[in-house]
């Protein structure tokens, strides 16, 4: 059984169709790549499998069950982490409070063990922050545990980004342009963090990109979309060959 | 041995209090304004868990704080009047009825009723914050604030309009069981409280929604429940704060708990900073003393504390301790770690 299914999912925004006639089937292990030129509908597809809007038509089924009409909250619970196109990072609050608050669903303390630190509260709060420090540790950014998300540098709060999401402990991850705004030589270590990852937390993922480079290095399959429709999918020798994507996409220059 | 730091200073500051008003090196005006600090620290560190943690705007802080008054003060002076000396519990008809409790009180029993009807006067406040919480967070933005401001005006005029208990003369003949070392000892469960509350992965959700609520909902915070929660804490001490005040003041009305009453905790955790339990201590200490020592100013002073604030809300928009703790209220860690050096 696919561990994402995605039938028939149609979106409207208004009159806006944003998304039409999507559908997927997700292999645990795969790592997809969804591209398409700008307002395509890519990002609307991530906010619907996350719950941010609630599809017009259609079903996602993870892991067996249908989560549409679900809220966000539960739908993360289940083990769908994202990160967003442009950060969405809680700015004020440390590295490690953002790593932390991520683990929410797991705890277990009620709010009179909170309140008065018996009970559970303590070991849950520390596996919780060991777990925290763990994974900084594994995305390179754990000497600024106490700074302000603020203060770091884009590409370390983009990795933080990235530690939140595998704080809830997905089996799917959703990463929505993880290289904008990089360098070449930042953009080649996040490349090299996705497969690391990938690896060390056995996960499945759907890669939003622009850049070709990223796109065709990473991904085993690609679908093209473009307003709101699959116009294509393939290998990503299949998708450069496509003419319909490389007029899509690339423009019409591009072609030759 | 730091660990005992913290406790030592409480139990010395408890004794000195103490000591020194039951020796009556304090003078009685001395020691009002003393538990009005308490009382307002109570009120400011509650609100600052809504409006500072959370960022959203409550202004009807008195509501709540009148729901704990009214509450605490019928328990003290009709419920437990009607059920040991069989006095009327609602004497209706008697212009200005009031009953002697102090006259009738007697021993230490009355130290452990005092706590119990200020913890139901915090329960009434809790529901009621329950109530106002659930609609009005399940929609964006502003609201908060216009349905805060409503219940205001909705608790006030049904307390103005309920004449058994006194309509808009209010209750009087309240017997004072406030004092400092009270006040004092319920200054630091309430900071203790919330302190331990946001301070918890749990409670840190409410940050979370603060900073960014879409991306906490997507990284498994359950929002509308966290919300719910922290403003149901927020009034629950607000209502224990308003009890503390109501056994102070010996008289309240509904006039006492107007949108006024509102907006001091809200002076006073813009003055010591959004997000700080300590500046929340340091703005109700701040502002409960400016008001007392500007007083032969009369009118004047609140021109002087208004200048204060704008001068404040220029040079130093977050507060004297926006989002900052003194040493004793940073949360600790739970884990030793250090990062390696590379």
């Amino acid at each position: 059984m696919p561990l994402l299914q995605i039938r028939n999912l149609t979106h409207w925004f208004g009159g806006l169709r944003a998304v039409h006639n999507f559908h997927e089937n997700l292999e645990e292990g795969e790592l997809v790549g969804l591209i398409g030129p700008n307002g395509a509908g890519k990002t609307t597809i991530f906010n619907l499998i996350s719950g941010i809007y609630r599809p017009t038509e259609g079903e996602i089924i993870f892991n067996g069950t249908n989560i549409v009409g679900l809220r966000p909250h539960q739908i993360s619970s289940m083990g769908i982490g994202r990160t967003f196109q442009k950060l969405r990072l809680w700015n004020d609050l440390t590295v490690l409070d953002n790593v932390k608050i991520a683990q929410h669903s797991r705890i277990g303390y009620g709010l009179s063990e909170a309140v008065l630190r018996i009970g559970r509260y303590h070991k849950e709060e520390r596996e919780i922050e060991e777990r925290s420090y763990e994974l900084l540790r594994i995305l390179g950014i754990d000497k600024y545990a106490d700074q302000r998300v603020k203060h770091l540098a884009y590409g370390d709060q983009r990795r933080v980004e990235i530690a939140r999401a595998l704080a809830l402990e997905p089996k799917l991850l959703l990463l929505d342009e993880p290289t904008a705004g990089m360098g070449t030589a930042e953009m080649m270590r996040m490349m090299e963090l996705i497969e690391r990852i990938k690896e060390e937390f056995k996960l499945t993922i759907i890669l939003i990109e622009h850049r070709m480079k990223v796109i065709m290095n990473l991904c085993e399959r690609i679908k093209c979309i473009d307003f709101g429709a699959i116009i294509a999918e393939g290998t990503p020798d299949e998708i450069k060959e496509n003419p319909r994507v490389i007029k899509a996409y690339l423009g019409e220059e591009a072609a030759f | 041995m730091k660990k005992y730091y913290l406790p030592l200073a409480l139990v010395g500051l408890f004794i000195l209090l103490t000591g020194a008003s039951l020796l009556g090196l304090l003078t009685s005006y001395i020691q009002m304004v003393l538990m009005l600090m308490g009382i307002n620290i109570i009120l400011t560190v509650s609100l600052n868990l809504v409006n500072g943690y959370m960022g959203e705007f409550s202004v009807g802080h008195a509501a709540f704080m009148s729901l704990g008054a009214y509450t605490s003060a019928f328990i003290t002076t009709r419920l437990i009047p009607h059920l040991l000396w069989g006095e009327p519990l609602f004497p209706v008809g008697k212009l200005l009825y009031t009953f002697d409790v102090a006259a009738h009180i007697e021993g230490p029993i009355w130290y452990l009723v005092f706590p119990l009807t200020l913890l139901a006067g915090g329960a009434v406040a809790a529901l009621a914050g329950l109530l106002v919480a659930i609609p009005s967070f399940r929609v964006r933005g502003d609201y908060l604030a216009i349905i805060t401001l409503a219940v205001n005006y909705i608790v006030m005029n049904f307390f103005a309009n309920l004449e058994p208990l006194g309509g808009s003369r209010g209750i009087t003949g309240i017997p004072g069981f406030t004092s400092v070392p009270i006040v004092l000892i319920w200054t630091v469960i309430s900071l203790w409280a919330i302190h331990n509350f946001i301070y918890s992965t749990y409670g840190k959700g409410v940050m979370a929604i603060r900073e960014d609520e879409v991306a906490a909902e997507a990284m498994t915070v359950d929002t509308r429940r966290v919300k719910v929660m922290a403003f149901c804490i927020s009034s629950f001490f607000a209502g224990i704060g308003g009890g503390l005040l109501a056994h102070l003041l010996l008289y309240i009305n509904p006039a006492s708990f107007s949108i006024l009453r509102s907006i001091e905790p809200l002076v006073m955790v813009y003055l010591g900073g959004m997000g700080s339990i300590s500046g929340s201590i340091l703005g109700a200490i701040v502002l409960t003393g400016l008001i007392e020592a500007l007083r032969p100013l009369r009118v004047w002073k609140w021109a002087v504390i208004s200048l204060i604030l704008i001068i404040l809300m220029i040079f130093r928009r977050e507060g004297i301790m926006g989002g900052r703790e003194f040493w004793f209220l940073k949360p600790k860690r739970e884990v030793e770690y250090a990062p390696a050096s590379d």
